[in-house]
């Protein structure tokens, strides 16, 4: 498509420029009226067009024969069967296309695991530690005439190794706890568009001007989004973040939020948006403009974390699923129905935040379709919240493999913390 | 003159408590702390037994043993190996430089005695 903007060709055949880069990247198939569509504002044949997608479709299933013994007796057939059942021809191509991606994002997760060189060092550090607690915890256990002078070194040792070991340990897990301590861009398209977001501090000042930048532009000017799937991801929170910046002016927001003590009822009723949209607009604020920093995270129907900003002293799981005591999964379970928890955090020194949680049914698929729920929880830092909370907080965690509560109701699987330390 | 044992090690409590093991079981310990100057170090003395950390500062404990192998003094120098490292990578690393035993840290006291002592009987029984 050179010499011709993809935004504008998007827009002639009506549909929008993130559809219109998959379908060039060969990711969805089209046909019929839209492919002529094209083809005619491009000015070529529609034949032409189609060749393209072809020749990667037989190149997808030669790749695919190549690994299948008895595949690739059947390769001289290849461009029968896919003009016979082009269908299953596309699916298997896709099905390829799918386990390659797979087996990458599993290479990036395995190589991270073995190679993260600060997780290394410090499971070295903590093995050492132990090491040496063992050895000399043995030798002062099953020696029986041990010199007193011998006896009093080996104390010593015990007391330097163990406050060695808490110090490891420590560091270890708010390694492990904090959400932006590594680079995660690179391996699945909702870690690419986290590390963009929490690079830019989830704050778009291109689309707070009155003459706001297009987001497609925004896309493409990112070098973080690679993937497809992640650029369309991009697209979409940004299209939104567009409307809500248009329906809460920042300055306006920014001085009501401070004004009303970050109460999102009464911000929702003086810009006429709903609850979810004034979470949002809150946790993408600069952090300089309210002087804190505001936390958000949202969940599908499934539970599964779709957005996160963490805030510090809250970190949110990046792999594994969160609390289960989280408001945001209480709102879960009654859509439409506010919650509002004060709640702390465990640790050495467990720090309060305020939870406002809300779960927002819609029909995409109109009123017969079926019913998706979004549930956000908006995070704000118990000190900058006007309102009077008197009730005692709720005691939560980031995730049942790091929380380091003993006692707990929710607890799906033992903590590392209580079993390594 | 008495067993003699090389502890190539960086940690001081780990070398305290395998020193205290082998000292009471007749064995002549020596401690070398810095990878760099370990080679130097049994080459100027060689002990009976040399026992080698892996994550040494300097050298690695796999830079050691592969030098060692290429010098006819301690090219069958009965070697221990303990390392945090126990993945099965650093375990054929090691025997691919001529390792004799492999050991994981952590590792309990009366296993260290056991194959020091075992690695010095392989080494008599053989000469």
């Amino acid at each position: 498509m050179v010499g011709r903007k993809q935004a504008d060709l998007a827009r002639a055949v009506g549909i929008s420029p993130s559809y219109l880069n998959l379908i060039e990247h060969n990711r969805r198939r089209i046909g019929g009226k839209l492919i002529n569509d094209i083809a005619r504002e491009l000015g070529v044949d529609a034949a032409a067009l189609t060749e393209g997608a072809e020749a990667e479709l037989l190149n997808t299933l030669r790749e695919a024969a190549a690994d299948h013994e008895r595949a690739a007796e059947d390769l001289p057939r290849l461009e029968e069967f896919v003009g016979r059942f082009p269908g299953w021809a596309r699916l298997l191509s896709d099905t390829r296309r799918r386990a390659v991606e797979l087996e990458h994002s599993v290479e990036v997760l395995s190589d991270r695991m073995t190679h993260d060189p600060f997780l290394s060092t410090s499971l070295h550090e903590v093995i050492s530690t132990v090491t040496a607690i063992r050895s000399t915890a043995t030798i002062l256990a099953e020696t029986r005439d041990i010199d007193p002078e011998w006896r009093d070194r080996f104390h010593r040792n015990m007391a330097e190794e163990s406050a060695r070991l808490a110090e490891s340990a420590e560091a270890l897990v708010r390694y492990l706890d904090d959400a932006s301590a590594t680079d995660i861009a690179g391996s699945t398209p909702q870690e690419e568009l986290d590390g963009w977001l929490r690079g830019r501090g989830f704050h778009i000042a291109e689309l707070e001007r009155s003459l706001a930048l297009e987001p497609e532009t925004l896309v493409n000017r990112s070098t973080e989004l690679q993937s497809a799937a992640a650029r369309e991801m991009g697209q979409k929170f940004l299209e939104r973040y567009r409307k809500d910046a248009e329906h809460m002016p920042l300055k306006s927001f920014a001085e009501a939020a401070t004004a009303t003590g970050f109460d999102p009822a009464a911000l929702s009723v003086r810009f006429g948006v709903d609850l979810t949209a004034v979470f949002r607009r809150l946790a993408t604020l600069p952090t300089e403009l309210v002087g804190a920093e505001i936390g958000l995270v949202t969940c599908d129907g499934s539970g599964t974390l779709t957005f996160r900003k963490p805030v510090e002293g809250f970190p949110l799981p990046r792999y594994s699923a969160a609390c289960p005591l989280w408001p945001l999964y209480q709102a879960l379970s009654r859509p439409m129905a506010p919650v509002r928890r004060r709640v702390e955090i465990g640790g050495r020194n467990p720090r309060g935040f305020v939870a406002y949680a809300v779960c927002q049914p819609a029909q995409p698929a109109g009123f017969d379709g079926p019913q998706v729920l979004e549930a956000a929880m908006l995070i704000l830092p118990l000190e900058i919240v006007g309102a009077e909370i008197l009730e005692p907080p709720q005691e939560v965690g980031t995730s049942c493999r790091i929380c380091p509560r003993a006692v707990c109701a929710a607890r799906r699987e033992p903590s590392i913390m209580s079993e390594a330390f | 003159m008495g067993k003699r044992v090389l502890l190539v090690e960086d940690e001081p409590n780990i070398i305290e408590a395998i020193r205290f093991i082998l000292s009471r079981d007749g064995w002549v310990v020596d401690t070398h702390s810095d990878g760099a100057s370990a080679v130097e170090a049994v080459l100027a003395n060689p002990p009976d037994v040399l026992v080698l950390d892996v994550m040494l500062p300097g050298k690695s404990g796999f830079d050691i043993l592969k030098e060692l192998r290429g010098v006819p003094a301690t090219g069958t120098l009965p070697v221990l190996m303990l390392t945090a490292k126990g993945q099965g990578r650093d375990r054929e690393l090691a025997e691919r430089y001529g390792v004799n035993r492999f050991m994981t840290k952590p590792f309990a006291n009366a296993e260290v005695l056991e194959a020091v002592n075992a690695l010095l009987e392989g080494a008599t029984g053989a000469a």
